[in-house]
């Protein structure tokens, strides 16, 4: 399969993890589909690494996914504290930041 | 030592004792503050003596020297130095200044020393002298500025000297606002002269005038008015007068040295120096005679009609400076200096002995209250008939011989300036009755009751310390004069200075008598040899004829006022009551004051309530609230799309990507 | 061969992708997500990753999502209300979703990058290898190896921070 398919892959879960965030109003799957759209950069990496014929940007993907699991955790650590603060785990009900 | 070294000294060393007496203020008593002081300006006046014998030493052609001390600046075409010139003109000005400092400084030794700013005095007195030296020296029109402007502070500061006084301290200030408009006029000057002739120097300005400028061009013309701005202003011409009979509110002192002798006449000064400017400009130069021969006559008119003992006094100043801006506009420079030099020493001695009668008087100034002090104190007396008699050009005094070597100039020039000999005349007769008006009314007669308690007791009158204009009361503290004077009787620096300036008022004219000698005109001359009006000299016969006539109008004059006011005292005020429009008309000084408060004052004043409550109002904090609005109404637009939703914030960030690579997509295809 | 495999392991991405975010319960969501992590490991390895298809089983299958399950136990799955608050919302998502497909595919078959039609060129045998990584990790790329390091202690006690209980003033 030429280099092309990957590619395509790529940007077609690259979108579908942008209406996944766009749609969905629970913390957990919205960072789901955060991780998507990461997968899906990474996946363009590793095709974009094997066409150019060095490793570099496999290690760009790892890099990546080191990035992916910090945000991750912090991530986590956010939806436990508003957990136990008894608020609602709904994006749309916390609006704090309003202008 | 050459002349210009002399004279570096002559201007250092008022400024040091300036310096020395201000920072000595709590360290060292009041009498040899005072002492400092009057020795600083003393010793300058040697070194002036001493800058005159280095003078004659050179030949007469070369008398002149241009000295600087460093270069104060010197930017793309522009070098000015901190430069002075000495030539006759200048020295003849060091010689009287520093000569009539002397001795007022002497008189104040005495005349303020119950005075609790006797150090403050002293400190500012020497400054006017180092500031009018700095004036009369200057050797560009730089410094020139930076001295007129000192003159101008040092003016302000003396005349408010008694700061507590409201009247003088609106004094001072008014001084200084005209003041300020003539400098207005003066920076103005200097500024066309570079910009034509390229300099501010003053050799290389007189040296290229002629050659850039034909006679009667309009710029020429235009650079001698603003310096007529200027001249005005400072020497109290019409009509820029206003300022001087208020200058009165300072102590005596500083009326007889800065607003009788020296300050006023720098307009004089000016036009003399700057002769080549004017030869160049006819019509600027006739402006000036005109205006100086008004203000003669208007203010010989006016000082008729004043009972202020001070204010009489100074009109005459306003008078006599008339007939010094007209010699020297007319081209008669020696003859307008010559009579600088007489009235500085006879004009200082009737402010003297005026001091004198004041502080007999426990400061009031008004004659409708003094008489009879020829019994009370004799040699003030004395002092006053001395000076009054010169004032009056009474024959063989100083002012005789001055005033007639302008009028027999004017003469011999004929035309029009013949018109101006007879109104200087005319002047002549008016400044005879007024001067002895004031001697007839204070000097003769039973003596008034200060003057009997000064006959019986010998003490002075006490009276409770008042401003003798509002009759308000003050107290004894500092920047108030206090309540205790003195007499020249009971003072001797007073009586000493007096005494020497009366010799001044006598004899001084005699270096100069038609035909017999020509000491000053022979000095003087070649300084102005660049204009060819100097080459007109009257004949001897001419001036003797002159001489005769004015002889004749004086001996009227002074016999016309006893008549007036001894013989028929009841005469003047039937004339009052006659003709009491005309005597309003001069009480009320011509209404000069009434009318720059409606046309200026109140105009300027509605402007600033304008701009106040229409532009500030309106206009500014309009354009500055607006502009708060509006920054305000678009936060509040922008405001909407901050909702709080994480949700369209994302689709707002997706929408704007797929925006962009929509534009990319496009523009690369 | 090689293009079944492909077409599987897409299938099997896409299939995760689109469980995540069409299932109601969270938890469901997450074991998609794993299974679209595993198709992408094998989609790495016919890159010829072999390396980054470990780590992302080993890392992110393994160790991330079990994360996100011990999270989801904890806190529990919630029904989503029906109601949409932000107007167009459900309008506009898809929409833009799909113009972002539409222009990436754009730019990438239209593209000059010749390159992109071929399957890359001859590699050697040891493309993707443990140690050829490791030896551009330590060195070209040493700097970011050790800020990434760095980045993993901040996240930690970031965490730490974020989900400390509120401690009550001591006494």
């Amino acid at each position: 399969m030429s280099i092309e398919w990957y590619i395509v892959l790529s940007s077609l879960l690259f979108a579908t993890g942008a209406i996944g965030i766009l749609l969905r109003r629970s913390p957990i799957v919205i960072l789901l589909c955060l991780e998507l759209m990461l997968n899906a950069g990474n996946l363009a990496l590793v095709a974009f690494s094997r066409m150019v014929g060095n490793e570099q940007g496999q290690v760009f993907a790892l890099v990546v996914m080191v990035v992916a699991a910090c945000e991750v955790v912090v991530g986590m650590g956010l939806i436990v504290a508003i957990f136990r603060r008894k608020l609602p785990l709904d994006v749309d009900e916390l609006t704090e930041l309003r202008g | 030592m050459s002349a210009s070294t002399w004279a570096w000294l002559v201007l250092l060393l008022p400024l040091l004792g300036s310096i020395t007496v201000a920072l000595s203020f709590r360290a060292v008593p009041a009498r040899v503050a005072g002492a400092v002081g009057t020795a600083s300006v003393g010793i300058a006046f040697l070194c002036a003596v001493a800058a005159l014998l280095s003078l004659l030493g050179d030949d007469a052609d070369s008398r002149h020297h241009a000295s600087s001390l460093w270069t104060y600046a010197q930017a793309g075409g522009l070098e000015i130095d901190l430069g002075i010139y000495v030539d006759q003109l200048s020295v003849f000005m060091m010689l009287v200044v520093t000569g009539v400092s002397t001795l007022i400084h002497l008189y104040s030794f005495g005349y303020m020393k119950s005075d609790e700013g006797y150090h403050r005095f002293f400190s500012y007195l020497n400054f006017f002298v180092f500031s009018m030296l700095l004036l009369v020296l200057a050797g560009n029109f730089v410094l020139l500025i930076v001295g007129w402007a000192f003159v101008g502070f040092a003016s302000y500061a003396l005349i408010s000297f008694w700061y507590r006084r409201t009247t003088a301290t609106r004094a001072g200030m008014k001084a200084f606002v005209i003041n300020v408009v003539g400098d207005i006029g003066l920076v103005l000057a200097a500024f066309l002269i570079f910009q034509q002739l390229g300099s501010f120097d003053y050799e290389t300005v007189f040296a290229q005038a002629p050659e850039v400028f034909s006679r009667g061009e309009w710029t020429i013309t235009a650079i001698c008015l603003l310096l007529l701005v200027g001249a005005f202003a400072k020497s109290a011409q019409i009509p820029f007068h206003t300022w001087l009979p208020d200058a009165m509110e300072g102590p005596t002192p500083v009326s007889s040295l800065i607003h009788a002798a020296t300050m006023v006449t720098a307009g004089v000064y000016l036009i003399a120096r700057t002769n080549v400017l004017f030869y160049l400009a006819p019509t600027a130069a006739d402006i000036a005679a005109f205006v100086g021969l008004a203000t003669l006559l208007i203010a010989g008119t006016i000082a008729i009609a004043q009972t202020d003992l001070k204010r009489a006094i100074a009109y005459s100043t306003m008078s006599q400076i008339g007939y010094m801006i007209m010699g020297v506009s007319i081209g008669a420079y020696s003859a307008g200096l010559f009579h600088l030099m007489t009235h500085a020493t006879f004009k200082a001695l009737l402010f003297m002995t005026a001091g004198s009668i004041i502080s007999a008087m426990a400061n009031r100034q008004d004659i409708d209250r003094m008489s009879g002090f020829w019994k009370a104190m004799r040699f003030t007396s004395i002092m006053f008939v001395i000076g009054g008699l010169a004032l009056a050009a009474f024959p063989l005094t100083s002012g005789f011989f001055s005033k007639d070597s302008i009028l027999s100039f004017a003469e011999a020039r004929g035309g029009i300036y013949t018109w101006m000999a007879i109104g200087g005349y005319v002047g002549a007769f008016l400044t005879a009755i007024y001067t002895f008006r004031l001697i007839f009314r204070v000097l003769p007669g039973r003596p008034c009751e200060e003057a009997q308690h000064l006959i019986d007791s010998g003490e002075l009158y006490h009276g409770p310390p008042i401003n003798p204009a509002t009759e308000e009361e003050e107290d004894a503290e500092v920047g108030f004069p206090g309540a205790h004077h003195h007499i020249a009787e009971q003072s001797w620096p007073m009586a000493v200075a007096m005494a020497v300036l009366a010799c001044g008022a006598l004899f001084a004219g005699l270096i100069q008598v038609p035909g017999v000698d020509n000491v000053l005109f022979g000095f003087l001359d070649p300084a102005f040899h660049d204009s060819p009006l100097a080459e007109i000299h009257p004949s001897v016969g001419a001036e003797w004829r002159g001489l005769a006539i004015g002889a004749v109008i004086s001996v009227l004059g002074i016999a016309l006022a006893w008549f007036l006011w001894v013989a028929r005292p009841e005469l003047p005020g039937l004339f009052r009551a006659r003709f009491r429009a005309v005597y309003l008309l001069c009480l009320n000084k011509w209404y000069f004051d009434e009318a720059i408060e409606l046309l200026i004052v109140r105009p300027a004043l509605a402007l600033g309530r304008f701009a106040n409550d229409v532009f500030e109002r309106r206009v500014v904090d309009g354009l500055v609230s607006g502009t708060r609005d509006a920054v305000g109404g678009a936060g509040g637009l922008v405001r909407i799309v901050q909702s709080g939703f994480v949700r369209s914030y994302a689709l707002l960030l997706i929408a704007g990507f797929a925006g962009l690579a929509l534009y990319f997509l496009v523009v690369s295809s | 061969m090689e293009a079944v495999l492909f077409f599987v392991a897409a299938l099997g991405a896409l299939g995760g992708a689109i469980g995540v975010v069409a299932m109601r319960n969270p938890f469901y969501s997450v074991l998609a997500l794993i299974v679209h992590l595993f198709s992408l490991a094998v989609l790495f390895l016919l890159l010829s990753s072999a390396f980054l298809a470990a780590a992302q089983v080993v890392v992110y299958a393994g160790a991330v999502m079990v994360l996100y399950v011990f999270v989801v136990a904890y806190v529990g799955g919630g029904e989503e209300s029906a109601w949409e608050p932000i107007p167009g919302q459900r309008l506009f998502a898809p929409l833009l979703g799909l113009a972002l497909l539409i222009e990436l595919a754009i730019a990438v078959l239209a593209s000059s990058l010749l390159a992109l039609g071929t399957d890359g060129p001859d590699v050697k045998a040891g493309f993707g290898d443990p140690a050829s990584i490791g030896y551009l990790l330590l060195e070209k790329f040493l700097v970011p190896f050790e800020a990434s390091s760095i980045l993993l202690l901040l996240a930690a006690v970031g965490a730490i921070v974020l989900a400390q209980r509120r401690r009550e003033a001591a006494g």
